[in-house]
């Protein structure tokens, strides 16, 4: 279905619509070129699908393109990933080789004389050498890249500092560079699947097909089954705060890849000891729906994380009027105002004490839900992601 | 001066605004190193850090009302330093300079207060970011008491936020956008300096909208009781 800018007003900061058309005035049949690596099935490609025909409706002349490699590219794309998220790996000069022929090869066949050029994360970054004498190029880094393998961040430095700007989802990811660095947070579609508003009929039949009673409050975690998202620390907590409130809790996601994913299943299972209350949901990525009516059904949504990017999960909850348990790690600090909209934490004491404290508390529950969706409409929503683009295009075409 | 029938000759024209946010390259992990930051980043940062936390922020206040006593009470786990930079009053202050140098006074007396420097452990590292207000027009002019008063219902937020925050801050005005059109454009200097006397820092931007529709009101009331 084909969402117009329209439709966003009933759910977006008032005003903000009338607001979103002024600042394109400016920026009218500018020509601006958004290349990223992949048409679908990433988070960034989910964005730009919906960005690019906003875009187009405020008047912008917007074109999404993706480039093109082979295994070897492939290769060393994920290998440059890892090392750049923190992670060890292994990026040859054959890998780097491949790396910087393949995006010579795609900059002959992109339009690159465009007004702006936003290359996302790093596997287009050497695109910037063919860069043309007019127009601006911005950096668009969606990775962590607070704790990166000097070294590789070092090869990708060499790239990035020929842009005119990069943008980075959080401070912490900002590094050291000669160039302006924004900041501009992801964003969640309140009109897609996952977000939008169900009927209390559908998030009941959900439940039923999931096999999740509604008898008692839902403590939900929705992440993939990692180590990184501590879900067994999540079921410690639980078991500590079930000690005086009665409550079901809801592990919802789908195991990591491999040998590890199966581990921390096992270790999850484990911990639950065929305790009737706690559900292990397996559901895919695209399971949508059912995503959304968990966490519209839950009472509290818990994202423990040790280590995690942005962390959307907690806007999306917070979208839903839910307060929200983080743990201490990526975005979710800056998602969560400390005990107004929701609480942090660092420890799985520190969950169960606020599992507690907010289940023996339902008025502050629903109060501190209430302002969490009103700071996610106000900092999360596609709305406000698009109105930073805006602001930055008038910046740098100035 | 006032026009016939209460009308300015020129209107007010609501302009709303949008923050685009730049990240400095800089952080701190202690107090030594905010009080280093806080003496050599622009003066942008200072705005960004104890103004636009109320753009940020327009219905919903955080604990404390810039980002400087949000870190250290919450980051840092630094109460008592927390409280002395949350009761800094920009309105007092006058210009972000002497703000800079109120936040660096009570730093350096707070370091040569505390027995060891607390550095952050579990939190997370201050941020030094700046700001780039970009003014939109909110499509509203306005001629008289009445219609200013409408236009504050229905403006986005961030309108107020640029008529009194950043005429105060970024200009340099002593007074906002507001209280100067209405001396100036309706001639009521009472109710100007009524306007001015708001001090906006002290609530957030909602409250500072209700507060002006509030003056508005009984300034009409005044009016048609006389």
């Amino acid at each position: 279905m084909k969402v117009s800018l329209d439709d966003y007003r009933a759910v977006s900061p008032p005003g903000s619509i009338d607001i979103l058309r002024r600042m394109a005035e400016k920026l009218r049949s500018r020509k601006v070129l958004r290349i990223s690596a992949h048409r679908k099935g990433t988070g960034v490609a989910e964005m730009l699908e919906r960005h690019t025909p906003l875009l187009q409706e405020l008047g912008v002349d917007a074109r999404w393109e993706v480039i093109q490699g082979g295994e070897g590219f492939q290769a060393a794309c994920q290998a440059l990933y890892n090392l750049l998220q923190g992670e060890e790996d292994r990026f040859t000069e054959e890998m780097f080789q491949q790396y910087v022929q393949t995006n010579r090869e795609n900059a002959r066949g992109l339009p690159l004389e465009t007004d702006v050029v936003v290359i996302h994360d790093h596997q287009a970054a050497p695109l910037v050498d063919a860069r043309p004498q007019e127009g601006r190029w911005v950096w668009r880094c969606h990775l962590d890249v607070a704790r990166p393998q000097r070294k590789a961040w070092a090869m990708l430095r060499q790239f990035v500092v020929k842009y005119d700007a990069a943008v980075f989802s959080l401070p912490k990811f900002a590094q050291r560079l000669p160039i302006p660095q924004f900041l501009i947070y992801p964003s969640i579609d309140p009109l897609s699947e996952k977000n939008r508003e169900l009927s209390t009929g559908e998030i009941r039949s959900t439940l039923d097909r999931l096999g999740i009673p509604a008898d008692k409050p839902i403590l939900l975690q929705v992440s993939r089954f990692h180590r990184f998202k501590d879900p067994v620390g999540v079921i410690e907590a639980y078991r500590i705060a079930k000690k005086q409130n009665d409550c079901r809790l809801v592990l919802a996601g789908s195991p990591a890849e491999g040998e590890a994913g199966r581990r921390i299943l096992a270790e999850m299972e484990l911990a639950a000891g065929g305790d009737p209350d706690v559900h292990i949901v397996q559901l895919p990525e695209s399971a949508e729906i059912e995503i959304n009516a968990l966490q519209r059904a839950a009472a509290i949504v818990i994202q423990k994380s040790t280590r995690e990017g942005f962390g959307l999960m907690v806007a999306e909850a917070m979208w839903k009027g839910k307060p929200v348990i983080g743990g201490f790690a990526g975005g979710i600090t800056a998602q969560l105002i400390y005990e107004v909209t929701g609480y942090t934490v660092n420890s799985v004491e520190g969950c169960a004490y606020r599992i507690r404290t907010l289940l023996n508390n339902p008025d502050l529950a629903a109060k501190m839900g209430e302002d969490a969706r009103e700071f996610a409409r106000h900092h999360f929503l596609i709305t406000r992601n698009l109105g930073d683009y805006l602001a930055l295009l008038t910046t740098l075409l100035r | 001066m006032g026009g016939k029938n209460g009308e300015a000759k020129h209107p007010f024209q609501f302009m709303a605004c949008w923050e685009l946010r730049e990240m400095l390259g800089r952080r701190a992990a202690d107090v030594p190193e905010l009080l280093e930051g806080l003496e050599e980043v622009p003066l942008d940062s200072i705005y960004f850090h104890t103004h636009s936390y109320f753009l940020r922020h327009p219905y919903i206040a955080g604990p404390y009302p810039n980002d400087f006593a949000n870190w250290a009470a919450i980051q840092l786990r630094d109460r008592v330093l927390g409280e002395r930079l949350a009761v800094i009053d920009p309105f007092e202050a006058g210009d972000l300079e002497a703000l800079r140098n109120e936040l660096v006074t009570i730093l350096d007396d707070h370091l040569s207060h505390v027995g060891s420097v607390p550095r952050v452990v579990f939190g997370e590292f201050f941020f030094f970011m700046q700001s780039r207000i970009l003014a939109v027009p909110a499509g509203i002019k306005v001629r008289t008491l009445a219609e200013l008063r409408e236009g504050l219902e229905r403006v986005d937020a961030s309108a107020i936020y640029f008529h009194v925050f950043d005429a105060l801050a970024r200009k340099g005005r002593r007074r906002s956008d507001f209280a100067v059109w209405i001396e100036d454009g309706l001639g009521r200097k009472e109710l100007a300096a009524k306007f001015s006397a708001v001090n906006p820092y002290a609530t957030t931007l909602e409250r500072v909208r209700r507060r002006l529709i509030a003056l508005c009101d009984e300034a009409e009331r005044a009016g048609s009781a006389s």
